[in-house]
């Protein structure tokens, strides 16, 4: 039923950390890898190894530029560089779940987790429409609609090691910038992470009430005077040679011609 | 938006169909016989063949009855319900009016208002969408309705009526412009919320996450075109409201001159309204596009 739960047992989503993500795309693969393998229809590509290939994904990694405005203490600012990985938010009040005329969009009372019941979606693509964030694409093999399933199939299944059960974009990630659990107890340690850094929803205009987190990144290092840490080495060791090398310089300032160095 | 031709065909050719269903529900005209045989011939043909070609988007249109089961929540499936009650109703009436020279009153006004429900639907199922600034308007179910009214007339052959319902049409249309283009700014949906990192500088797109297109490109980003926008704004308001106009109004004693310019005026009002779906589409910004640095 597309009625949306008025609350869930359990909050399961991402904290998804902007300060780390080092933008490798690693969980855009492991993602496409597992989801193509596992539940539900495969995520198929279009014209794969042709001159217009494209295809569809679950998480997608965007980079944004942030250029501070300059201010007194800081004229010239540099710009920061944001990788930024985007899957479903699992939303509390999801557009995409009411949307739905046939049922299959459906959230999960015991987690929260927002699924796609495929025998059941005719492929209208409304949910998509609905989606502030471009969480859900249409499969154009399948012809219906694909989203994140915040990896129901690993974070429950008995089969898999206890280190493996949690979604694949998780446990790839090298950097560490993913992190999964119960958004809803506020003891849980992706919790008290939010709490700490500060952690923010997206378009929080759009009422969606995302359960995924994000992250911000933390303020660039500042520039020190002293980059050049071998400018002290290089710097002139005397101002005026004396001796004799002080003479010869002197006298050949003194003959006639164009005197390329020093000072007259 | 992707101005899917599917679904501008469906909302044309489907608001003009339960317009004219919703003028022969109410008796005007109240005709019966061949003559009404004909009329809802039209109607029908409209209205159903819209609905067809809406399934032609669908991934899995062999699946389409489930659609009627969300009514619930689902402006969608609203939708579905109401146009098939529309249908049924309208059906056993036009039975009456064609078959047994009678016109069931009653029948015939749920059978306008469920008409009249159908384009309302529709219309919820886009100014829903809080994701597309253009179409969260209540200028918006107006827009479908003034629309439908005002081709029902037209279709419906009442002369003095439908002058002035395509005139209150054309205002609306205009007021949905003028509104519609503040309405992505009204919003405050910028790249800065969208990627929560407006409060500390200018967020530009970087880099996109994929070199070639995707679904979310083709289906929400549609940019060529619309440098085209305001002449055809030009050519859907002279096509669909101004024209029509003058042909009804312009005075006349041969029934022949009378005739054509009936016929040149419901084909002008459908391409200005065909002209105006596009736009109604095309124009239509998806906040997706923000994470693209695109409109
Ligand atoms: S991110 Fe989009 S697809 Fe996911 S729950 Fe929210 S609205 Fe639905
Ligand atoms: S595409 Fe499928 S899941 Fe999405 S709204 Fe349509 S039927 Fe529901
Ligand atoms: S939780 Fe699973 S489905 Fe969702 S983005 Fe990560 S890998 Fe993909």
């Amino acid at each position: 039923m597309t009625e949306l739960p008025t609350t869930t047992d359990r909050k399961m989503g991402l904290v998804i950390d902007l300060d780390t993500c080092v933008g490798c795309h690693a969980c855009v693969i492991s993602c496409k890898g597992w989801n193509t393998e596992n539940y539900g229809a495969p995520l198929s590509d279009e014209d794969a190894y042709g001159a217009d290939p494209s295809g569809t994904f679950l998480n997608r990694v965007h980079s944004f530029e942030v250029q501070p405005a300059a201010t007194p203490a800081q004229p010239d600012p540099a710009a920061q560089l944001i990788h930024f990985p985007k899957s479903c938010l699992h939303c509390e009040d999801a557009p995409c779940v009411t949307v739905c005329p046939t049922g299959a969009s459906y959230k999960r009372v015991e987690d929260g987790i927002v699924l796609v019941n495929e025998s059941d979606c005719i492929g209208c693509g409304l949910c998509a429409w609905s989606c502030p964030y471009g969480a859900r694409e249409l499969d154009l093999a399948a012809g219906v609609m694909k989203k994140c399933t915040l990896c129901v199939d690993r974070i429950y299944n008995e089969n898999l090691p206890e280190v493996d059960r949690v979604p694949s974009c998780v446990r790839t990630c090298p950097a560490g910038a993913r992190h999964f659990g119960d958004l809803g107890d506020p003891n849980s340690e992706v919790s008290q992470l939010v709490a700490e850094r500060g952690g923010m929803d997206l378009m929080p205009e759009m009422g969606t009430k995302p359960v995924n987190k994000y992250l911000p990144p933390r303020p660039k290092d500042q520039i020190e005077d002293q980059v050049d840490i071998l400018a002290p080495l290089l710097a002139p060791v005397t101002e005026d040679a004396g001796g004799f090398l002080g003479w010869l310089d002197k006298a050949l300032d003194k003959l006639p011609g164009q005197s390329s160095g020093g000072t007259a | 938006m992707h101005p899917a031709p599917s679904v501008i065909l469906f909302t044309t050719l489907s608001g003009l169909g339960f317009g004219l269903l919703a003028f022969l529900g109410l008796g005007y005209p109240g005709v019966t016989g061949w003559v009404a045989f004909v009329f809802y011939a039209i109607a029908y043909g409209l209205a159903v063949g819209g609905l067809l070609a809406s399934t032609f988007h669908l991934g899995r249109p062999e699946r389409a009855l489930k659609a009627f089961s969300q009514w619930k929540t689902s402006w969608l499936s609203r939708e579905g319900i109401c146009s098939v009650a529309a249908l049924l109703v309208m059906a056993l009436y036009a039975t009456g009016a064609v078959f047994m020279d009678s016109h069931w009153r009653v029948l015939g006004i749920i059978g306008a208002a469920l008409s009249l429900g159908t384009v309302f639907t529709t219309s919820m199922i886009y100014t829903q969408l809080k994701t597309i600034p253009r179409w969260n308007m209540s200028l918006t179910p107006l827009m479908f309705l003034s629309f439908s009214l005002a081709g029902g007339a037209l279709l419906a052959g009442q002369e003095s009526l439908a002058p002035w319902f395509l005139l209150i049409a054309g205002a609306v249309q205009l007021a949905y412009w003028v509104q519609g283009d503040k309405a992505f700014a009204a919003s405050g949906t910028t790249m800065g919320t969208a990627t929560g990192l407006g409060d500390r500088g200018t967020v530009r797109a970087f880099e996109p996450p994929h070199t070639g297109t995707n679904y979310l490109l083709r289906e929400f980003v549609h940019v060529v075109g619309r440098k085209h926008a305001q002449k055809l704004r030009v050519i859907s308001l002279t096509l669909g409201f101004v024209l029509p106009v003058l042909c009804l109004w312009l005075p006349t004693d041969s029934s022949m001159v009378k005739h054509l310019m009936a016929a040149v005026a419901v084909l002008s009002h459908l391409a200005g309204i065909a002209v105006s779906r596009w736009l109604f589409f095309a124009q239509a910004e998806h906040v997706v596009g923000l994470y693209y640095g695109k409109r």
